[in-house]
């Protein structure tokens, strides 16, 4: 047989191979997931999530993803901003520290906020001292979202600022304008798209946690339970549709959001 | 206002990340070295992290191979129009935006022991859903973009003339990719790989749901970490917990070396 005719039948299986793998892992069961709530009409999948429990966990999520995505954009301006602009000693160490949260298991992270935090711990009990309960409450919860997300606004701001033009900095300095005159109408207009986009991955991956969340959380129905820890529980308790019609809910929003995501980055791009 | 701002930037560093971290090194020695070799050396320790290593190579080498011939395609492919290539990629992300348990929620619901795929490989004796096959699954479908999208900007940017010219030359295309593309991604595929191997490792919503999270049986490091933390066993939830720690720094240690290499070649 000839060899180029051999190596294309070769080559052909070997893409669809490739292709294959693709769709069976990534395609298929996000197919499988929105068919399967939808299995048996409308009215299980709207019985399912307007069940007051699954719609208050979805709309605490969404409250408590919006809380800790406003934290990190002001910590993530700043710290991108430091590390950036700034010469301090310490300050390669910092820069690779900031992935430590991505790097970490999120079963580990909630153990140390529970370590931390919690009831025996010196924090946990001066709060509750005064009045104010942490851990197995939604403060808790938050801390655990900011930690998981921390890098995402970092990692987004700190190549624009990289990129930027230091000129049109100057020119703002020459014509008298402030400092901080400067910085929010020169500076920060630049800085925009990054901590945008930052803050929306922050966001979808704050509304997805699970791990660092269901250790720290308390899970009570109704008042600590979040989505995902809604849904891990519907699955234990054997009901597969009405976790599936709530993962739904959450998937189109995560979606949508990773949507706006690429098309801001790509006009970021064209331009 | 550099004044405050780095000094600010130090305490946000200490009290987020550096504490923490030495928290579980701290909390692990509770009960002195015996405390956290008692609970390293406990059976369903032992197994959990051999489980978690398993896990941790079968997806790394699977994915790895996947997903840079993906990356390959993506970017090189002449058989692909390009509208279909971009479609393609942004379904590379899918995985970002959903929820481990949803991911694992997935594969019980197509796989698992009720649905009709799941009951025919388990008559044929090969079960996915409640154990190791399934975990693997899951896990692959984690971590699946991370390869694709390391090594996706690395091919765009070093262009296709390089391997144009080899095969004008005469050169058969494994040979092309050992000697021509091979050299130029290689860093890009090593920061993959360390990326893929910290969020196998990590992994714990997803395997959680597909592994019923069986002790000494479907049970992995994390999952273990978390059953132990359920029942109130503290210190030896912080044994395998510094463990999966110590792992993840000098995961970080590698990236940054591998980053480093990176932006040289």
């Amino acid at each position: 047989m000839n060899i180029r005719f051999r190596s294309r039948w070769w080559s052909f299986g070997f893409r669809s191979t490739i292709m294959l793998y693709f769709v069976l892992l990534i395609v298929l069961p996000i197919i499988g997931i929105y068919t399967q709530s939808f299995k048996l009409g409308w009215t299980p999948f709207w019985e399912s999530i307007s069940d007051p429990l699954a719609w208050k966990a979805v709309l605490l999520t969404l409250k408590l993803a919006i809380i800790a995505t406003v934290i990190n954009i002001f910590l993530g301006t700043m710290i991108g901003w430091v590390l950036i602009r700034y010469r301090f000693p310490g300050r390669r160490l910092l820069n690779s520290l900031v992935d430590l949260p991505f790097a970490l298991p999120t079963a580990v992270g909630g153990l140390m906020i529970l370590l931390l935090l919690g009831p025996n711990s010196l924090v946990g009990s001066i709060a509750s001292g005064m009045g104010f309960d942490i851990v197995f409450h939604e403060p808790a919860i938050v801390v655990a979202m900011v930690f998981v997300t921390f890098p995402f606004v970092i990692r987004a701001v700190q190549p624009l600022l990289e990129e930027m033009d230091k000129s049109e900095e100057e020119a703002a300095y020459t014509l008298g304008a402030s400092k901080s005159h400067t910085f929010f109408n020169v500076i920060f207009p630049s800085m925009l798209p990054g901590i945008s986009s930052g803050a929306m991955l922050a966001f979808s991956r704050a509304l997805a946690e699970f791990g660092a969340v269901v250790l720290v959380a308390g899970n009570i129905p109704g008042k600590t339970l979040i989505a995902s820890v809604y849904i891990f529980g519907e699955i234990e308790s054997d009901n597969p549709q009405g976790a599936a019609a709530v993962s739904v809910m959450l998937l189109t929003l995560s979606f949508l959001i990773l949507w706006a995501v690429n098309l801001v980055q790509t006009r970021r791009l064209g331009k | 206002m550099k004044k405050v701002w780095i000094p600010l930037t130090y305490l946000v560093f200490i009290v987020l990340l550096i504490i923490p971290i030495l928290k579980i090194f701290t909390g692990s020695w509770a009960e002195g070295w015996s405390g956290f070799i008692e609970a390293l050396t406990r059976k369903q320790s032992l197994h959990a992290l051999m489980m978690t290593g398993i896990i941790v190579v079968v997806v790394t080498v699977l994915n790895t191979i996947f997903g840079v011939m993906l990356a390959l395609y993506l970017v090189r492919a002449t058989w692909l129009g390009q509208r279909i290539k971009n479609l393609l990629n942004s379904l590379v992300d899918l995985p970002y935006a959903v929820s481990p348990v949803i991911g694992g929620l997935m594969i019980v619901l197509i796989l698992g022991p009720s649905t009709a795929l799941g009951a025919f490989f388990e008559d044929i004796g090969f079960k996915i859903v409640y154990a190791l096959p399934g975990m693997i699954l899951a896990t692959l479908f984690v971590t699946f973009p991370l390869m694709v999208r390391e090594v996706m900007p690395v091919l765009q940017e070093i262009g296709a003339q390089q391997e144009e010219a080899a095969s004008t030359l005469g050169a058969y295309s494994w040979y092309t990719f050992w000697h021509v593309t091979w050299p130029s991604i290689r860093w890009g595929v090593i920061y993959g790989v360390v990326l893929t191997v910290a969020r196998s490792l990590g992994e714990f919503g997803a395997v959680l749901v597909v592994s019923g999270n069986i002790m000494n049986k479907t049970q992995t490091a994390t999952t273990l970490v978390y059953q132990d933390v359920e029942n109130f066993n503290v210190v030896a939830a912080n044994g395998v917990a510094l463990v999966l720690a110590a792992f993840s720094v000098g995961l970080l240690l590698l990236m940054e070396w591998a980053k480093k290499r990176k932006e040289v070649h």
